[in-house]
């Protein structure tokens, strides 16, 4: 399998993208929902409802106009496309996880460090990250999963460059029909480092997943 | 070091304003206490001190210096809130040493300064310990420990002791009483309880609803309340009030007499009433007497030893030379 179909290639391209996304996920997210949490503004409300909506827009209303784009700035079928757009789309889930796990942690904490001479970054460093860590990682794995599996942008912002296994899996269909065998073989070697990696997180991804549900 | 001066600050959430345009100045050294009911805006206020909270108008001056704008840890204090606060992650060692850490000082420095600091608050068996490890009281002494090892301009406690069992309130009121007299920083404390207010301070600050109605020492609050607000806020039990015609044979609209002025007589008082519900405090007893025309109910303190009963009619005489007189808009009148 991996002969014919350079399946190595494609899981690099597959874990460039969903570790380069979830780190900008991590970094962008982490002060977005920091802020949010504990300096909410009037619109902070509306943002966030506003941040979901986007989850609502249907992906095939924007297709085109994001291939025509993409070409038109040279961007077609490259990393920092994809990562771009896998990114993009998960970062509104990213942050609202994050700024509920976030808005679990005692404001007096956060300002106890005000008082103590921490700076912003400060507090997200000592305090922040350490006190949410359990949902800090239980977000970068769910943001980690939805990347590694994202299809409908990789499989057509992507031709060979920057395709991940989605588009390895997508090839395996033809005009005679589709090809069980080898579809099933790539898709169990797809999820294997999924299962994986969920093996090892699975004590944080519980934990986070049930932060806050029992004081 | 740490004489603080608001001029003129207001704050206001939206539309609402909480805190009316305001003038106190508490001097160096001073334990002063902020007290009043809850949402009388005591919190806030220590807040805008602190910094936590934007001050809407006026200016803050810490040691002369204009810290209006400053961030709170630019401003030299420290905070104990009521939660304690701790950094739950973090050893004892490392929450007190947290603020010395951030400061940029040396391990060897921090170390030092810890260890003193704990010293002083008993907590040097428990320096490698986990907050959640910890007691309700140790808890709070590490709080303290947090704050004394920045060597502060003054000291912020919010409500430090509401979480506290009864037993150990008392006890923690007095380290902190005594380490201010130890240490003899200024200290600004906000309570509820007017028995805190009362046995700590320096200078009582009441306020309600966002305004500053006395500022004075406890016994001045006790002895010469300004308004019928801080005669009822101040003493416990609290003050009796009266406003038919033993307060306009005396010249006031109402008068208030403590429990504490109040002699039960066998006869020949010049109130009469029947006893309801007797308190047992031991040293003291708390009578709470109806049907003596002044009003629904009044309460006197008595002797520990006095053994009426329920339904027993009782004699009373007030001490005229401690009945408090208001005016009509429930002002003092001397």
């Amino acid at each position: 399998m991996t002969e014919n179909y350079d399946y190595w290639r494609f899981a690099q391209n597959s874990a460039i993208t969903a570790i380069s996304a979830t780190f900008f996920n991590l970094i962008v997210g982490i002060p977005a929902a920091y802020a949010m949490a504990f300096n909410p503004s009037k619109a902070t409300k509306d943002v966030l409802m506003w941040m979901l909506s986007t989850k609502m827009l249907p992906a095939a209303a924007v297709l085109y106009p994001m291939i025509f784009l993409a070409k038109g700035l040279g961007l077609y079928d490259t990393h920092i496309l994809v990562i771009t757009v896998v990114s993009l789309i998960n970062l509104p889930l990213a942050i609202w996880m994050l700024f509920t796990y976030f808005k679990e942690i005692p404001k007096d904490i956060i300002e106890a460090g005000q008082m103590d001479g921490v700076n912003t970054w400060g507090e997200i460093k000592e305090i922040l990250v350490p006190l949410a860590w359990g949902g800090i990682v239980s977000t970068a794995l769910l943001i980690f999963i939805f990347c590694w599996n994202e299809a409908y942008w990789t499989v057509r912002l992507t031709t060979i460059d920057a395709a991940t296994l989605s588009k390895l899996i997508e090839g395996n269909r033809a005009p005679e029909g589709l090809f069980f065998g080898r579809l099933s073989a790539v898709s169990t070697a797809a999820v294997g480092p999924i299962v994986v990696l969920g093996w090892f997180c699975q004590k944080q991804l519980v934990k986070g997943l049930t932060f806050g549900a029992v004081k | 070091m740490g004489r603080i001066v608001l001029d003129k600050v207001t704050k206001s959430f939206g539309e609402t304003q909480v805190i009316p345009p305001l003038n106190l100045t508490i001097e160096e050294g001073e334990f002063a206490v902020f007290v009043g009911p809850s949402g009388c805006g005591k919190s806030t206020l220590l807040r805008m001190i602190a910094g936590l909270e934007d001050l809407t108008s006026g200016e803050l001056h810490i040691d002369g210096a204009d810290m209006t704008a400053v961030s709170p840890s630019k401003r030299g204090l420290a905070m104990v809130f009521q939660s304690y606060a701790l950094y739950p992650h973090m050893s004892v060692r490392k929450n007190i040493g947290f603020p010395l850490r951030m400061e940029g000082m040396s391990k060897a420095e921090i170390d030092e300064k810890v260890n003193a600091a704990a010293k002083s608050l008993n907590l040097l068996n428990y320096l490698d310990r986990k907050p959640a490890a910890l007691s309700g009281g140790q808890r709070q002494r590490v709080a303290i420990g947090r704050a004394i090892v920045r060597n502060p301009k003054a000291f912020l406690f919010d409500e430090p002791l509401s979480n506290l069992d009864a037993a150990l309130r008392v006890g923690m009121r007095l380290e902190i009483s005594e380490m201010h007299k130890r240490m003899q920083n200024t200290m600004i404390y906000v309570t509820h309880d007017q028995v805190e207010a009362m046995t700590m301070a320096d200078k009582i600050v009441v306020l309600q609803g966002g305004c500053i109605e006395q500022v004075g020492s406890p016994l001045e609050l006790y002895k010469t309340p300004k308004n019928l607000f801080v005669a009822g806020f101040i003493g416990s039990p609290k003050m009796n009030f009266s406003q038919g015609e033993e307060a306009s044979r005396r010249g006031a609209a109402t008068i208030g007499i403590r429990p504490e002025h109040i002699d039960v007589l066998s006869e020949a008082g010049i109130w009469h009433g029947t006893v309801g519900v007797a308190e047992h405090l031991g040293s003291d007893t708390f009578l709470h007497v109806h049907d003596t025309g002044l009003a629904d109910s009044i309460t006197i303190r008595a002797p520990g030893d006095v053994n009426f009963k329920y339904g027993d009619k009782i004699s009373l005489s007030p001490r005229e030379d401690v009945i408090h007189k208001f005016d009509a808009q429930g002002q003092r009148i001397e």
